[in-house]
C-alpha cells in the first residue's frame, strides 16, 4: 500500500491569556491511498486541531505548530507559505464540516458555491464548471440538479445542505478528504445516507478519507483502522476490528462500555468517572491516569510509550509492559466483546 | 410495576398558523398514556414533533385541541394561579442545551432555587442553601459549584445543574427533552445513570424525548414512534426492537449504526416509502400483538397479524 499522508510528532499550542493550551501533544500516524481512518475521542481530545494542522486552518496567532511534519505525498504541509497551502486546499486535500447550517454561504446560489473551486484550482470555464456542477449534485444524490444549483442554502434541508458540502468538497478530486464529525447534525436515517454516499464515492474515486466523529457506531461502519484521541494524544490506534473486539487501553474500554448495545439488559452503563484533563496544565505522567481505576503508580509519574500489540495495533498503556499485572476489561466491556464475537460468527439475516 | 395512569394523551393536537392560510400540524391527534414509575420513550426523527408534544404536555404551548390529563385533571384550559403552580411543581422539564437552558448571570444557587423561591418551599435562606447543596450532592456535583456561574462548567456538569433545578421542587414526573444529545459519550452515560438512579430512589416517571435509539431503548420501559405528527408504533422497548412492525419504525431501526464492525459489514438499510401504506381508509392506532399498537388501517392490521403473529 501506498502512503499518501505521515503525520510525525505533530504539537500544536495555543496561546492564551491563561498560558499556553496544548492541544495536540505529539501525534504520529500514517494514512494509505483508499484508505479511511476515524479519529475518535471525546471533545476537547485534539481530533479537530489535528486535522485543521494537516490543511492550515488553525488561526495563527493564537495557535502555532510547535513542531513535528506533515507529510503529504512527501512534501511538509507544516512548512508550507499561505499561497502554496491555497493550492492543496480544496484541490489535493478538502474537508466536510460538521455544521451543514453554517459552512455553506446563505448569499450564495449552490451551484455558484461548488463552482468557486472548479474555475479557481481546474482552470475550467463558466459553463465548463457548471457541467461538472450538474454531474457532481447528481453524484451526491440531489435530483434536478439543473434546477437546485439556481436555489440557495435556505431552500434545501439539512440533509441536502450536507449533500452540497459533500458535492463542493469532492468538486476538484481530492486524494484526502477530511470529514470532520459530517454526519453529527443529521437524523439517523440521513445519516445513513451520506454515509453510504460517501462510502460509495471513495470506492469510484480511491481518495482516503479521514473521518472525526464521537459516534463508535459509525466508526463502526465507515473506518478501515481507528485511531483513538485523549488529551492531545492518540492513546490507541489499530484496525476496526483491534479497537473494537480487542481493545487494550482502558479508555477506549471506557468509550465502548459507555454505549448501550441494542440487546443489553438492564445493567449500568460503564461510565468513564470525571471529565478530561485541563490542557493548560497536562497532568505528569499519563494524562489519562485520574480518570483511570486501573492506573498505576507509574501512571502518575511517567508517560506511557506506544506498545505494540500486533503488527496493525498499538497502544499507549502501562498495563501492556512486561511487568505489569493482568488485567481484565471492565464486565460489561468484556460482556460486549463475548457478544460480538458470538453475533460476528452468526447467521447474516438475523433480525434484531 | 402498578400500572396506574400518570399522565394520559388524549387526541392531543398543536397547529402552528405560519401564515394566513398555512397551518403546521406539529403534532396531530396523539393518544397514549403515561405509567406511575416508568421512563417513556419518544423517538423519531426532527421536525416529527416530539418536541413540540413535551412542550404542550408542560404547557409550554397551548394545545389546539385535545387533553393532557394529570392524575385525572386536566393540564390545560383555564386555571388559576395557585392551580398552575401546583402543576408546575408536580411537571418539570430538562432542556436539551445545557449552555442555552441555564441564566448566564445567575449564580447556580440561585438558577436551582428559584423554582423552591417560586413556590415558597424554603423557610430562610439557611434551609434554602442547604437543600441547594443536597440537591448539587445528589446530582454528583459539590457544594462550592453553588457560589459559581454556568460559564465555569463543561456540558456535562451544567446538564447536572439543569437536573438539579428540576428535582429542586420534588416533582414526580420529568419531561426530559434529548437531555444527553449535546454531551460526549462518555458524559452522555454519566448523566443516563444518574437519571436512572434519581428514578429508582425517588419514584420518578419520565418522558424521554431523543432520536438517539440505542440509548432510548436502555432507558426507556415503553417506547412510542413519531412521524409527521403522529404515533407510528408503540411497544415496550425490547418488544419494539425485536419486532419492530410499522414499516417506519423499520427503516428507523435498521438505519442506526452499532458499534459492532462484523455487524455493520452485513447491516441492510430498508427505506420508508409513505406511499407503500394502503389509503383506502383513515389509519387507526390498533393492538397488533399484545401491548404493541401500530397505527394502520384494517386491510394492513391483517397483514401485520397474520406476519407478526399474536402471541409472544
Amino acid at each position: 500500500m501506498e502512503k499518501l499522508l505521515e503525520v510525525k510528532d505533530l504539537h500544536v499550542s495555543f496561546d492564551t491569556y491563561g498560558g499556553e493550551v496544548k492541544a495536540v501533544r505529539g501525534v504520529n500516524f500514517d494514512l494509505n491511498k483508499g484508505e479511511t481512518l476515524a479519529i475518535v475521542g471525546e471533545s476537547g481530545s485534539g481530533k479537530s486541531v489535528t486535522t485543521k494542522a494537516l490543511m492550515q486552518l488553525i488561526p495563527m496567532p493564537p495557535g502555532r505548530i510547535k513542531q513535528g511534519e506533515i507529510l503529504f505525498e512527501g512534501r511538509d504541509l507544516a512548512k508550507m507559505s499561505d499561497k502554496q497551502m491555497q493550492k492543496i486546499r480544496g484541490k489535493e486535500i478538502s474537508m466536510i464540516f460538521q455544521d451543514p447550517m453554517t459552512s455553506l454561504n446563505p448569499t450564495m446560489k449552490v451551484g455558484n458555491q461548488i463552482m468557486e473551486g472548479l474555475i479557481k484550482h481546474q482552470k475550467m470555464s463558466k459553463p465548463q464548471a457548471r457541467k461538472r456542477v450538474v454531474e457532481l449534485l447528481e453524484l451526491v444524490g440531489i435530483a434536478d440538479a439543473e434546477n437546485r444549483m439556481k436555489q440557495y442554502p435556505h431552500q434545501f434541508s439539512g440533509g441536502m445542505r450536507q449533500r452540497v458540502v459533500v458535492a463542493i468538497a469532492l468538486a476538484c478530486n481530492p486524494k484526502l478528504l477530511i470529514a470532520d464529525e459530517p454526519t453529527t447534525a443529521l437524523d439517523v436515517t440521513i445519516q445513513a445516507q451520506i454515509l453510504e454516499l460517501m462510502k460509495d464515492i471513495q470506492k469510484k474515486t480511491d481518495s482516503a478519507t479521514i473521518f472525526i466523529t464521537h459516534d463508535l457506531g459509525v466508526v463502526a461502519n465507515v473506518a478501515d483502522r481507528v485511531a483513538v484521541m485523549y488529551a492531545g494524544k492518540i492513546v490507541e490506534v489499530g484496525t476496526v476490528d483491534d479497537i473494537f473486539y480487542n481493545p487494550k487501553h482502558p479508555y477506549t474500554w471506557g468509550l465502548l462500555g459507555s454505549m448501550p448495545s441494542l440487546d443489553s439488559e438492564d445493567e449500568e452503563l460503564y461510565a468513564i468517572p470525571g471529565s478530561p484533563p485541563d490542557l493548560l496544565n497536562p497532568p505528569k505522567g499519563d494524562a489519562f491516569a485520574a480518570r483511570n481505576e486501573y492506573a498505576m503508580k507509574i501512571d502518575l509519574e511517567q508517560e506511557p510509550p506506544m506498545f505494540k500489540v500486533s503488527d496493525t495495533h498499538y497502544a499507549a498503556t502501562w498495563l501492556l509492559h512486561e511487568n505489569a499485572p493482568d488485567i481484565d476489561p471492565p464486565a460489561a466491556v468484556k460482556k460486549r466483546m463475548e457478544g460480538m464475537a458470538k453475533t460476528s460468527g452468526g447467521s447474516e439475516g438475523e433480525q434484531r | 410495576m402498578s400500572k396506574e395512569k400518570l399522565v394520559e394523551i388524549k387526541n392531543l393536537k398543536q397547529h402552528f398558523k405560519t401564515g394566513r392560510h398555512s397551518v403546521v400540524k406539529a403534532v396531530d391527534g396523539l393518544n397514549f398514556d403515561i405509567y406511575k414509575g416508568e421512563t417513556f420513550g419518544l423517538v423519531g426523527e426532527s421536525g416529527c414533533g416530539k418536541s413540540t408534544t413535551g412542550r404542550t404536555i408542560i404547557r409550554l404551548y397551548d394545545a389546539t385541541d385535545g387533553e393532557v390529563l394529570y392524575n385525572g385533571e386536566n393540564v390545560h384550559g383555564k386555571k388559576s394561579r395557585d392551580q398552575l403552580k401546583k402543576f408546575n411543581r408536580e411537571m418539570q422539564m430538562i432542556f436539551q442545551d445545557p449552555y442555552a437552558s441555564l441564566n448566564p448571570r445567575m449564580k447556580v444557587e440561585d438558577i436551582i432555587a428559584e423554582g423552591m423561591d417560586i413556590h415558597g418551599l424554603s423557610k430562610d435562606s439557611n434551609a434554602r442553601k442547604e437543600r441547594v447543596h443536597e440537591l448539587l450532592e445528589t446530582v454528583g456535583l459539590n457544594k462550592e459549584h453553588a457560589n459559581r456561574y454556568p460559564h465555569e462548567f463543561s456540558g456535562g456538569q451544567r446538564q447536572r445543574i439543569g437536573i438539579a433545578r428540576a428535582l429542586a421542587v420534588d416533582p414526580s414526573f420529568i419531561i426530559a427533552d434529548e437531555p444527553i444529545s449535546a454531551l460526549d459519550v462518555s458524559i452522555q452515560a454519566q448523566v443516563v445513570n444518574l437519571l436512572k438512579k434519581l428514578q429508582n430512589e425517588n419514584g420518578l416517571t419520565y418522558l424521554f424525548i431523543a432520536h438517539d435509539l440505542s440509548m432510548v431503548k436502555y432507558i426507556s420501559d415503553r417506547i412510542g414512534v413519531m412521524y409527521f405528527g403522529k404515533m407510528v408504533e408503540l411497544a415496550d422497548a425490547e418488544e419494539l426492537y425485536k419486532h419492530p412492525i410499522h414499516p417506519y419504525t423499520q427503516s428507523l431501526l435498521s438505519a442506526i449504526p452499532l458499534p459492532d464492525p462484523d455487524y455493520e459489514r452485513s447491516r441492510e438499510r430498508f427505506t420508508y416509502d409513505p406511499s407503500q401504506h394502503d389509503t383506502s381508509e383513515e389509519p387507526e392506532f390498533r393492538e397488533v400483538r399484545p401491548g404493541h399498537f401500530v397505527l394502520c388501517t384494517t386491510k394492513e392490521f391483517e397483514q401485520y397479524q397474520r406476519e407478526h403473529g399474536t402471541g409472544r
